[in-house]
């Protein structure tokens, strides 16, 4: 096996029932690299990791982790991986510290190292000061920080970070991108699940993109973004609903795909850029609206999400429950 | 491996004990129930208040145990901090004995503060060996019963609703107030298959004086009931998490 390999997945499958929540997917991950699984809720993200870490037996295809088989090998391959589940599950009625003692407890930390790991890790995390604090006491940022924290406690080789900035607001979240990114350069492999397409291209080196249980695409983001480059794509925005405006447009331009990015937003895919231009100022004029704004962009990965996908990155926004 | 389960066990259960013991549901079922009921069957008839002692004890194990497994498991489902424990390398059944070991030492405890307090007020001479071999494998039992019932449920007071179904079950039925060999055989029939009945009987043993003893009997059956409670709940935690 090759030893930068350090995840190999092959046709990995998990059913329940009638639902095929994993459908045969094939992957592998590299040593020190941050690896993302991007896809919509009820993708399969989640699944993967239950899977990968022991939790969820697979009905079909192999995996490894450390070269530990995830089906015989889990105990072992658990020694080296730390996971970050979605919700921040650490214990309420215990302070800070006591939670990542225990956690260093359950890993077999030698005793000597506990304490000195956790208050290192705290001080890392900026949570030294609020060591003693109940769980309970600490914000939605500080017990996903913490979770992390918790997760490092015995110096694992791999991260799995099951959508970690979900709920955050947005300080929180950049500040724990910057927290993810820097554990890259500590030598430890992530492998993070996001539905949100710019933490997948802010933080990974490379991404699987997974649509209902399949991987349809995995490459860097910058390749993923060159697939859009080939078309132009051109954003206009209007003071008034887009959405009135869609079928209006393409009923006067042909080869284009246009897509409501939000209520007032659109973006318009392939066609003559010239030609698109006169169109929009028509149209505007046409229906008596003003235009806030029009302009040629440089394909982001929503724009690689749409094409290699077909979805809506929209669909990225729906968070679990349908909200 | 035996090791580290052996560490998790013990770990799981003292964080258990630091923070699940003075939960409201362990400390209204676990302890303010059997309390209120013992004081209830004192205050009525203080004389023949001796001849309960050993089914109140038996009722005290069985409440406080099942309370507290009840806490220490359906809280953590709820909160999916169970999963957090199985993400350890350790073997599912390890996190559960930790859970079990949790349950087990607040019914020890709950259970010798009653007996120390019947002994010293009373004035009784129980065989301290014989309480011993009793009382033991009936923690382990009764908490085993809990963690194969609370498995089962998600939240707290769920748990607690399906606890009482065999906890009232056996109260009636084992022997805690009624002697079982007064009851109906189809009855008496029912009380053998019940373990809480072995428990009664092995405390009446213990403190009695009687030649007909069947203590060593009952720690056989007791121990049977614990590894077929225990086994159950292993395999059910088993599919939940599959």
């Amino acid at each position: 096996m090759n030893k930068d390999i350090i995840i190999a997945v092959s046709d990995l499958t998990k059913s329940y029932d009638e639902i095929l929540a994993v459908d045969h997917i094939s992957f592998e991950v590299k040593k020190s690299e941050i690896f993302g699984f991007l896809g919509p809720n009820g993708a399969g993200k989640t699944t993967t990791i239950r899977m990968l870490t022991g939790l969820s037996k697979p009905t079909d295809g192999k995996a490894s982790v450390l070269g530990f088989d995830v089906d015989s090998e889990i105990v072992e391959a658990k020694r080296c991986i730390g996971v970050v589940p979605e919700t921040s599950n650490l214990y309420d009625e215990l302070s800070a510290l006591d939670n990542l003692l225990f956690m260093a407890q359950l890993y077999g930390v030698p005793r000597t190292q506990r304490r000195k790991r956790a208050e290192e890790l705290l001080k890392i995390f900026g949570l030294y000061e609020r060591k003693d604090s109940h769980f309970r006491t600490f914000s939605r940022g500080m017990k996903r920080a913490l979770t992390i924290a918790a997760a490092l406690i015995h110096n694992p080789e791999i991260l799995f970070l099951d959508e970690p900035t979900v709920g955050l607001d947005v300080v929180a979240a950049r500040s724990l991108r910057n927290l993810i990114s820097n554990l890259r350069q500590q030598g430890i492999t992530v492998f993070l699940t996001t539905h949100y397409l710019e933490e997948a291209d802010l933080l990974c080196d490379r991404i699987a993109i997974l649509v209902k249980g399949r991987i349809v695409k995995i490459d860097t983001p910058e390749v993923l973004k060159a697939v859009a480059k080939e078309e132009s794509v051109i954003e206009v925005s209007f003071n008034g609903k887009v959405s009135e405006l869609i079928e209006d447009l393409s009923n006067r331009l042909t080869n284009v795909k246009i897509v409501a990015v939000d209520n007032n937003k659109a973006r318009i895919y392939g066609g003559i850029s010239n030609q698109i231009y006169d169109c929009v100022f028509s149209l505007a004029k046409d229906k008596n609206m003003e235009i806030q704004f029009i302009n040629s962009i440089k394909p982001s990965l929503e724009d690689a999400f749409l094409k290699i996908t077909g979805l809506s990155p929209m669909v990225m926004v729906i968070e679990k429950g349908g909200k | 491996m035996w090791r580290d389960n052996l560490r998790c066990i013990y770990y799981i259960a003292l964080k258990d004990m630091r923070t699940y013991y003075l939960k409201p549901p362990s400390v209204s079922w676990g302890v303010v129930f059997p309390v209120a009921w013992i004081l209830a069957f004192y205050l009525r008839n203080p004389r023949s208040f001796e001849e309960l002692v050993p089914g109140l004890i038996a009722m005290t194990i069985l409440f406080s145990t099942t309370a507290a497994e009840a806490v220490v498991i359906n809280f953590e489902l709820r909160l999916s901090s169970l999963e957090r424990l199985l993400l350890a390398p350790v073997s599912l059944p390890a996190v559960l004995l930790g859970k079990v070991l949790g349950g087990a030492i607040f019914g020890f405890m709950m259970t010798t503060v009653m007996t120390i307090g019947s002994v010293l007020i009373i004035g009784l001479h129980p065989n301290l060996l014989y309480l011993v071999l009793i009382i033991i494998p009936s923690l382990l039992v009764f908490s085993s019963l809990g963690a194969l019932l609370c498995v089962l449920v998600k939240e707290v007071f769920e748990a607690q609703t399906l606890l009482n179904l065999p906890r009232f079950l056996m109260i009636f039925l084992s022997g805690v107030i009624y002697p079982v060999s007064a009851m109906p055989v189809v009855l008496q029939y029912l009380a053998y298959v019940m373990p809480l009945t072995y428990t009664v009987r092995g405390l009446r043993d213990s403190f009695s004086v009687s030649s007909d003893i069947k203590v060593f009997t009952d720690t056989l059956v007791l121990t049977g009931f614990f590894l077929l409670f225990i086994f159950s709940a292993i395999k059910l935690l088993h599919k939940k998490f599959q």
